[in-house]
């Protein structure tokens, strides 16, 4: 981690010094144990605040559009993915984004072991290649990285960086035989009144803090219509049905664009299972159209094309 | 877009309200072969005229079922009769998406129905609302997603 860390900020130093970019957004070491923050680069001076380890978990994509000078940004798999899919809808040029390429093994989830510690408060947390050992005021424990990594960390299969300028360190391997999307299937097996039952229950849950869109790379309406009042779609209120809506439409909106980088279930403040929706529409959008968001730079995504021989078999 | 109740409404007296998107070249001539042609069906449905079927965003078939209508038709013209040539291929695809993500979250089958009405199939139209009025009436009134202030 530490050599990964070292790494980045020399590529940064270096891209800085040459003046090939004017910016780099990475990671520097958050307030909190186990967590980190973006942090934006001007100066060589100023990089050495860089680091990597496994709670680089935000998606950087997000800090890329609408800017008018050149960006570095420090990129895992599915921050790539989200840069594509940026690219192909003309929200950034690939020329603007010098992209430093950082192979990653999954990123941990502090909400999994704060369940494990079961209250305890973690005061100092020690990251090694596969185990982190956590420390607080009387107990010290030693995790296993691979039981604690996010869900979408668990289905993921471009743990390398997609496109990049410069790669840190060597690729990982992919996983291999991961069911991509077993979850889904199993939510599709049961019962329809079931299914309604716990998508309200999640739905209820949510405060309409509209983290999960602040969140999402892919989010950058100038104006979303949950804040439009002519007409105003949904009411603003945590209403069930107006929450159910909110989702629905959400989760509709990112069709052929998600990458899945689960930047929106990591924001969510109630824990609403948000993938449960993405991850369908992502299945369908594979299977119906045979198009993946953003594995490469050519694919013309899927809501923006059309093929003669659909599937129509709802339509009478 | 306000779909009141009628007030004192009581419910062995409820009738289905469907909200019926019909394109303006194909389906709404469709709807209008069928009136001028005689052909009886219930009046159940209440008809938005708009361009196209590809104008058709999610949010309004959402936004019918919140406001209280039971059922919503879509419809447009047929494939390669699209007055704009490819409107309704890229709605095909953006309402099999939608489809398949209504379902999958639980809500009943038979509430939201797609549909391609040609401006020559009057009697079609006439069959087609009657089968749906049907198949609504079936299922009762909407209750999933719609708005209760609570």
């Amino acid at each position: 981690m530490l050599d990964t860390s070292v790494m980045i900020r020399d590529a940064a130093k270096k891209l800085l010094d040459q003046k090939r970019v004017d910016l780099i957004i990475g990671f520097e070491t958050g307030t909190l144990p186990l967590r980190s923050t973006p942090c934006f680069v001007r100066t060589s001076e100023e990089a050495e605040k860089l680091i990597w380890n496994a709670s680089c978990e935000n998606n950087l994509a997000r800090y890329l559009r609408g800017r008018e000078e050149k960006v570095g940004i420090v990129a895992k798999g599915c921050d790539t993915r989200s840069i594509i899919s940026l690219i192909k809808e003309k929200q950034v040029a690939r020329e603007q984004v010098f992209i430093i390429g950082v192979p990653c093994h999954g990123m941990i989830d502090r909400r999994k072991i704060e369940a494990k510690l079961d209250g305890k408060e973690i005061l100092e947390a020690d990251e090694a290649t596969e185990r982190v050992i956590l420390k607080g005021r009387d107990f010290t424990e030693t995790i296993n990285k691979a039981e604690f990594l996010h869900n979408s960390c668990n289905t993921c299969s471009y743990r390398n960086p997609v496109i990049y300028d410069v790669l840190i360190g060597d690729k990982v391997e992919e996983k291999r035989g991961i069911d991509e999307y077993g979850e889904v299937k199993e939510f599709e097996a049961q019962p329809a009144d079931r299914r309604w039952q716990s998508f309200t229950n999640e739905v209820s849950k949510c405060i309409r803090c509209y983290a999960c869109r602040n969140a999402c790379p892919l989010c950058y309406c100038q104006e979303c219509f949950v804040d439009s009042s002519q007409p105003q779609w949904i009411g603003k209120t945590t209403n069930l049905s107006d929450a159910s809506i909110f989702h629905i439409v959400c989760a509709f909106h990112t069709a052929g664009r998600c990458v899945d980088c689960g930047a929106c279930d990591r924001a969510c403040p109630m824990g609403i299972d948000i993938r449960k929706l993405t991850r369908k529409i992502e299945k369908d959008v594979k299977e119906l159209f045979h198009y993946q968001a953003g594995v490469n730079l050519e694919d013309v995504p899927p809501l923006a094309a059309f093929s003669l021989d659909d599937p129509q078999q709802f339509i009478r | 877009m306000r779909i009141n109740k009628m007030q004192g409404e009581k419910l062995d007296e409820w009738e289905p309200k469907i909200i019926a998107f019909l394109c303006n070249w194909c389906s709404y001539a469709g709807a209008d072969l069928a009136g001028v042609s005689r052909h009886q069906y219930p009046p159940n449905t209440r008809i938005i005229r708009v361009p196209c079927s590809s104008r058709i965003s999610p949010l309004l078939i959402l936004k019918s079922l919140q406001r209280g209508a039971d059922g919503v038709l879509i419809s447009g013209c047929h494939p390669g009769d699209c007055h704009y040539l490819s409107g309704n291929y890229v709605a095909r695809r953006k309402f099999a998406i939608l489809n398949n993500l209504l379902e999958y979250l639980g809500i009943e089958k038979g509430r939201v129905h797609f549909a391609w009405v040609s401006a020559a199939e009057g009697k079609r139209f006439a069959e087609l609302i009657t089968e749906i009025t049907e198949e609504v009436r079936a299922l009762g009134p909407a209750k999933e997603l719609v708005k209760k202030l609570d």
